[in-house]
């Protein structure tokens, strides 16, 4: 590995292409069939026929939104071109928060993984050491083999982990768009839900508690009862939000109609989650591809009808209702039993056998130096996250450390369909189709 | 820790059988060479196959959703690649994993690139979507994706040298790089 020699010759090749918006002299037919032709399946000479009464440089004005503004969820940077109050292209610039996260996942061992993987989606980190972690077990052939309690544990915690980031979204869409006794609100909420899961995994945020071959921990005494807290608590005050918001007419007329998408634009742009449900297709990996033990349990997926910030704003509000039914049906079928497979090669022995064992001694050091190693093969994942489909590929070569481990995050497909969602509108409609994505930057950028 | 033991336990009994039946019925099906993996149906085009083909299986087969596009180096892979016999191996790999709605099926279609010519036709034409991946494999494996209509680096700054995901661009061995600063390099 030379560092200096191979750097140079990359040097070489290296295209300083701009990352910002085209100038409008050099977007004609082809700018706009880039934005909405491909998207739209026109044909050229329809794009052509549109691009004819575009109007010209002098009259568009280039605006940057970010990557300091407030509404953008963290350093997302939007180019927007405008004609009068009019957003015309748009184009999010994005890697503000990259930290080469999956550089770094390929000299972490597979123990190690999920404390960098957590990090991605800082608001559902819970869901990347799930991904994570089933597409290590797949590699390692012990998918079927993971303990059910383990697999209860899982199905728990991110279902209270999608409670918590859909209230987050629930705030900041509400401080958006100037509610912000929502914010204070969906924060309240949020950090009960927090609580609980400090109280299970010792932290608010960034667990590292769902790991290759179980969880970390077996659940710890009273967290029935602080479940059950939650669900009761937030119940009531999920029908406050209906009364504060859903009713509310300037809240209304401030989502409805705003950045409208189709089922077949979403589906082009590869769009899942609440954009993809927003347009009326009940597309759920936790339905139609189910994962863990979803195929036990009764849950609806919701879907709008319209596309637009109003029903994303909607689906998720309902989802939490969902994900509280869940939690109450996981309550019921929690089973008891092993929290971790109880496959050597994978988990380290007990701590009992440690005081008695040299072996076990050895053993449990070895498996947290070295790690395990993981038959070479490829494998790709998905989970449903609160944003969408959640992929992890992961390559190995038979050694403890992936060889390359990807990360397909929902927010990152998401937001390129923002330039789609934001054509056509007004510019101060974009903070609230900007909310309506709910993008986290951690996860965009890696 | 017998680490030998566990890698061949993969593709034997009952379960191998059928995957490798499904293999089969695939390459007849879509006249390229097919493998599973961990059960998981993947096709090898080669890149003059790649468009036409993804463009197939959307109008024809129902896999509607491009999901996921990244990018392999295979530099330093020291195991056994495992590819159909046909299909000769590269330095690099772009994955492409494709979703049917209707059939709620997933296939992955591996793309062989090799380092001295490391382009790949785009794949927007068939998936819009891709635009934003294509654009972060670029930026991380300088591959470089022929009809792309705006290839620019995406999450590194426009003016970083090297492709930092690459197996040859070494890990944190490279001074903190602020944009403006003189001699920085």
């Amino acid at each position: 590995m030379s560092t200096v020699s191979s750097l140079s010759s990359d040097a070489r090749r290296t295209y300083e292409g701009s990352q910002e918006l085209t100038p409008r002299k050099g977007a004609g037919a082809a700018e706009l069939m880039r934005e909405v032709g491909s998207v739209l399946r026109m044909s050229e000479a329809e794009v052509a026929a549109l691009a004819d009464d575009q109007p010209t440089e002098d009259q568009t004005m280039i605006l940057n939104m970010g990557p300091q503004h407030p509404s953008t969820h963290g350093v997302l940077r939007l180019m927007l071109e405008l004609e009068g109050e009019t957003v015309l292209r748009s184009k999010p610039v994005i890697g503000y928060l990259h930290t080469g996260m999956e550089k770094t996942g390929e000299t972490l061992t597979y123990l190690q993984g999920p404390t960098n993987v957590t990090r991605m989606d800082y608001a559902s980190p819970l869901f990347n050491e799930l991904v994570f972690s089933l597409a290590t077990e797949t590699l390692l052939g012990i998918d079927g083999d993971i303990p059910p309690r383990a697999q209860w544990i899982r199905m728990l915690l991110c279902e209270l982990n999608r409670m918590s980031s859909h209230l987050l979204f629930l705030a900041t869409n509400g401080l958006d768009l100037g509610a912000v006794s929502m914010m204070l609100f969906g924060w309240r909420e949020r950090e009960e839900t927090l609580r609980l899961l400090e109280m299970i995994t010792g932290l608010r945020m960034n667990h590292n508690f769902i790991r290759p071959g179980g969880v970390a921990a077996d659940l710890p005494d009273g967290w029935r009862d602080g479940v059950l807290r939650v669900l009761d608590l937030c119940a009531p005050r999920l029908d406050e939000y209906d009364e504060l918001l859903t009713g509310q007419p300037i809240y209304r007329a401030r989502l409805q109609g705003v950045g409208v998408i189709t089922t077949d634009e979403a589906i082009a742009l590869g769009a899942t989650g609440p954009i993809l449900r927003s347009t009326g297709l009940p597309w759920d990996l936790r339905k139609d591809m189910p994962y863990l033990f979803y195929d036990q349990i009764e849950f609806a997926v919701v879907v709008g009808s319209y596309g637009d910030a109003f029903d994303r704003y909607a689906i998720r509000l309902n989802e939490v209702r969902e994900s509280m039914a869940i939690v109450r049906q996981i309550l019921d079928a929690m089973p008891l039993g092993d929290y971790r497979i109880q496959d050597r090669k994978v988990t380290p022995p007990p701590r009992a056998r440690i005081d008695e064992s040299m072996e076990a001694l050895i053993h449990h050091f070895k498996i947290f130096t070295e790690g395990f190693k993981v038959p070479d093969g490829e494998v790709y994942c998905a989970v449903e996250s609160p944003r969408g489909e959640l992929g992890c590929y992961m390559v190995s070569d038979g050694s403890a450390v992936p060889y390359r481990m990807h990360i397909r995050g929902p927010s990152f497909v998401n937001v390129q369909a923002l330039p789609h969602m934001l054509r056509g509108g007004l510019i101060a409609d974009a903070v609230a189709v900007i909310s309506s994505v709910d993008p986290i930057m951690g996860e965009t950028d890696r | 820790m017998s680490d030998t033991e566990a890698t061949s336990e993969f593709e034997e009994g009952p379960v191998a059988d059928e995957a490798e039946a499904a293999t089969a019925e695939a390459q007849a099906r879509f006249g390229v060479p097919a493998t599973s993996s961990r059960g998981q149906q993947v096709l090898h085009p080669t890149r003059d196959q790649l468009v036409d083909l993804v463009r197939t299986l959307r109008d024809d087969e129902g896999y509607l959703v491009c999901i996921d596009l990244t990018a392999v180096d295979y530099l330093t892979y020291e195991a056994p690649r495992r590819l159909p016999p046909d299909v000769a191996p590269e330095r690099f790999e772009v994955v492409v994993g494709l979703l049917a709605l209707d059939t709620h099926q997933r296939l992955r279609l591996r793309v062989q690139v090799p380092a001295d010519d490391a382009t790949c036709p785009s794949l927007f034409d068939v998936h819009p979507g891709t635009e934003g991946l294509e654009r972060e494999v670029y930026d991380m494996y300088g591959i470089e994706f022929t009809g792309h209509p705006d290839l620019s680096r995406i999450l590194m700054p426009e003016d970083w040298d090297g492709f930092p995901l690459r197996k040859d661009h070494p890990v944190g061995a490279i001074p903190v790089q602020f944009k403006g600063v003189q001699d920085a390099r």
